[in-house]
């Protein structure tokens, strides 16, 4: 990637078809394709596939527990892995992530444990991690308002003049969200060190992209708000690393909010409680299975000769290793104590919050002894 | 008499300090002053917060004085303003912002709902966000449509905020510094056709805790229970009480959220007679909650029904017709009559 790229003035539009470093053969690209960024050097691209690997495994296992009924619900991110580590991987530990319900990999692969992750949509807690631990914001449900909280943490930052950058996750429906517009505009105007991250995965639900926009591209929203915007191949691992690391790169340095829109496909329903069938064809799924991002890269480390079938092996393991402590994490039923649901909502006293939970722990009593209340 | 006749009530911190005469605008900008004079984490930002001072001059000459990275204006959209606020406070910052109408808060609703109220608890006290939400509240000043809503309702029905509004200058001072202060979301309202009183006051004040209500005038017939604008109409409807030989109580709860049971209780106790003031639409009102609270508690020492004597369930109407809308003395009064003495 050549910095002329990302340091010119006035924002250009995106390029015509999406950014492409690796074709779906698992072969590079020619560089008019590649709008002057770099395939990453190969030790990186193995950390990639190594992470999108157990990422992958991880999905299945997860949505495999939620069809056991052990989870409440789970939107799987199958298919985005590119999208969803490139993320991950494009950030410093100083750094925020602001994920979405949907970005639960990316969770993982930041170094979340499985049972921290999961405790959310088991349903023991609203969110059952320490931001302050793994510079993660809670996984925002409600869409596209968590791209504010990440301009405005990025702007604290800057304010303390700190090397810290936020990166906030969005879907495509949710660029039809007013706050996605405001913290385009906030972000641009305050010149906020953020990177947004669009994974257009084409389905909000059941809504194609064709009923949210009419843009040719959502990347091209980026110039009218005078930040640069790059429309990528979501599911090329190295595009989407190389083009998030230089946004990245570009805020920390000082350079501004960058819009990147990473074309890729939710292969599973929505949620499990979803039914594809009821608005798009098998065959929709069976096109882009064939642009499948881990394969594709897999195929790109073969052709070069640098996976091995002992690292091949090494992943595999390490995918049933992490599998099995999900598992083994989720069939434990949680110790909840219902009395905490009082103790977080207020740091200051409440007196009717306290009698609350005192009525609360008179049932439970009750309930202990046998006896009816 | 005011809270200003207790001296109890009013502390003044600074020993070089005098009494001046302040309006609440003045006592907020007072407030603003010291709060980012004493606390480097504080900001504000908003709609024409900057260097105009805000369209009630709440914010007059802070950006100049504290400079554009303390003091800012902001775009225009209020949920990207309060968007924007619970990322700063999440990385430490004590943000104060400005709603510039009660109506033009309602853009700003699911980020003040869903996650200004909700973030400590969802994330078990890890995160807190002790950010401030001012909105100038309430009619009375001419305003046209969509400014002079009484929005509390929305607020008060929203676990994990605390509503809060100042019916006088030192309250004002006092319970804006106490809102910064605190590591709770506060939603601040201020009474907009009450911005220009005065009073005598000593800045820095310290009034009571911004969560306890007060009893600005003692009565043992009736309990008057008013809060912001309508603070003003209670007392007056006391005075003219007075001259027909009815003693009313008046409290200002000072507190929407949380609320005070417990100086309302014994004055309702007291006088087994209450009724309660707003200017926001009678039916699920705030109101209905401070009636219902206070009949299941106090239902054996009430002589009567907890009267409600509130705006219209209509939508706020235009200049020229709001005096009729508005809860005026004469109407209290005439509430009261209602019952059977």
């Amino acid at each position: 990637m050549s910095d002329d790229v990302l340091t010119r003035g006035a924002p250009a539009l995106p390029t015509r078809l999406p950014i492409r470093l690796i074709d779906e053969n698992g072969d590079p690209v020619s560089t008019t394709r590649s709008a002057g960024f770099e395939i990453p050097d190969e030790d990186t691209i193995l950390s990639l596939y190594r992470r999108m690997v157990l990422a992958r495994r991880f999905d299945a296992q997860v949505t495999a527990l939620t069809r056991q009924g052990r989870l409440a619900t789970y939107p799987s991110a199958l298919g985005q892995e590119a999208c969803e580590i490139s993320a991950v991987a494009a950030l410093g530990r100083e750094d925020w992530l602001f994920p979405t319900y949907r970005d639960t990999i990316a969770l993982l692969t930041r170094g979340v444990s499985p049972v921290e992750i999961l405790s959310f949509f088991r349903g023991d807690w609203h969110t059952g991690f320490d931001p302050y631990e793994h510079r993660i914001s809670p996984q925002a449900t409600p869409l596209a308002t968590q791209a504010l909280h990440a301009v405005g943490l990025a702007t604290a930052a800057r304010l303390a003049s700190d090397s810290v950058v936020a990166l906030t996750m969005l879907g495509d429906g949710s660029t039809s969200e007013g706050d996605a517009h405001e913290a385009f505009n906030f972000a641009s105007v305050w010149q906020a060190p953020v990177v947004f991250l669009i994974q257009n995965n084409h389905w909000a639900i059941s809504v194609p992209f064709e009923k949210q926009s009419h843009a040719r591209t959502l990347a091209d929203r980026a110039i009218g708000y005078g930040m640069p915007g790059y429309f990528v191949d979501g599911n090329d691992v190295a595009a989407m690393f190389a083009v998030t690391s230089a946004a990245v790169g570009r805020a920390r340095s000082g350079g501004g909010p960058t819009m990147i829109e990473g074309l890729t496909y939710r292969m599973e329903a929505h949620t499990n409680s979803d039914d594809p069938r009821r608005y798009r064809e098998k065959s929709d799924e069976a096109k882009w299975k064939l642009l499948d991002p881990v394969e594709r890269i897999e195929k790109y480390l073969l052709n070069i000769g640098a996976l091995t079938d002992t690292v091949r092996m090494d992943i595999a393991e390490a995918g049933e290793v992490l599998a099995a402590a999900t598992r083994d994490a989720m069939n434990t039923e949680p110790v909840l104590d219902p009395l905490e649901l009082f103790d977080h909502v207020y740091r200051a006293d409440r007196p009717a919050l306290r009698e609350q939970r005192e009525f609360l722990a008179r049932e439970l009593a009750t309930a202990e002894d046998g006896s009816t209340p | 008499m005011t809270i200003l006749d207790d001296p109890k009530l009013l502390v003044a911190a600074d020993t070089d300090a005098h009494p001046t005469t302040v309006s609440i605008s003045s006592a907020l900008n007072a407030a603003l002053r010291d709060a980012l004079a004493d606390d480097p984490t504080v900001v504000i930002f908003g709609e024409d917060v900057g260097p105009l001072g805000g369209v009630f001059r709440v914010t007059d000459s802070l950006a100049h004085e504290f400079g554009e990275s303390r003091v800012w204006d902001s775009p225009l959209a209020e949920s990207g303003i309060v968007g924007t606020a619970i990322g700063m406070a999440m990385y430490g910052l004590r943000p104060v912002v400005e709603m510039q109408f009660d109506a033009f808060s309602y853009p700003a609703f699911e980020q003040i709902t869903s996650h200004l109220a909700k973030m400590a608890n969802r994330t078990k006290g890890r995160v807190t966000l002790p950010i401030v939400i001012r909105i100038p509240y309430a009619g009375g000043i001419g305003g046209v449509e969509h400014h002079s809503d009484s929005s509390e309702a929305y607020w008060t029905h929203t676990p994990g905020l605390t509503v809060v509004t100042p019916s006088n200058p030192a309250d004002a001072y006092s319970m804006l510094r106490e809102a910064i202060a605190s590591d709770d979301p506060v939603i601040f309202l201020e009474p907009k056709s009450r911005y220009w009183v005065k009073d005598v006051v000593t800045l820095p004040a310290r009034t009571a805790p911004m969560t306890r209500a007060l009893v600005l005038r003692e009565g043992t017939d009736v309990t008057l229970l008013a809060y912001g604008p309508t603070v003003k109409t209670a007392l007056q409807a006391a005075e003219i009480g007075a001259l027909e030989g009815l003693s009313i109580e008046v409290i200002d709860l000072r507190s929407l959220s949380p609320f005070d049971d417990e100086t309302v209780g014994s004055s309702v106790r007291k006088t087994s007679r209450a009724a309660v003031i707003h200017e926001a639409a009678q039916f699920g009102g705030y109101g209905a909650e401070v009636a219902a609270r206070v009949t299941e508690r106090q239902f054996f020492h009430l002589s009567a029904p907890i009267l409600r004597i509130a705006g219209f369930d209509i939508p706020y109407p235009s200049p020229k017709l709001e005096e009729h809308y508005l809860p005026t003395a004469e109407r209290v009064l005439a509430a009261l009559d209602t019952w059977e003495w």
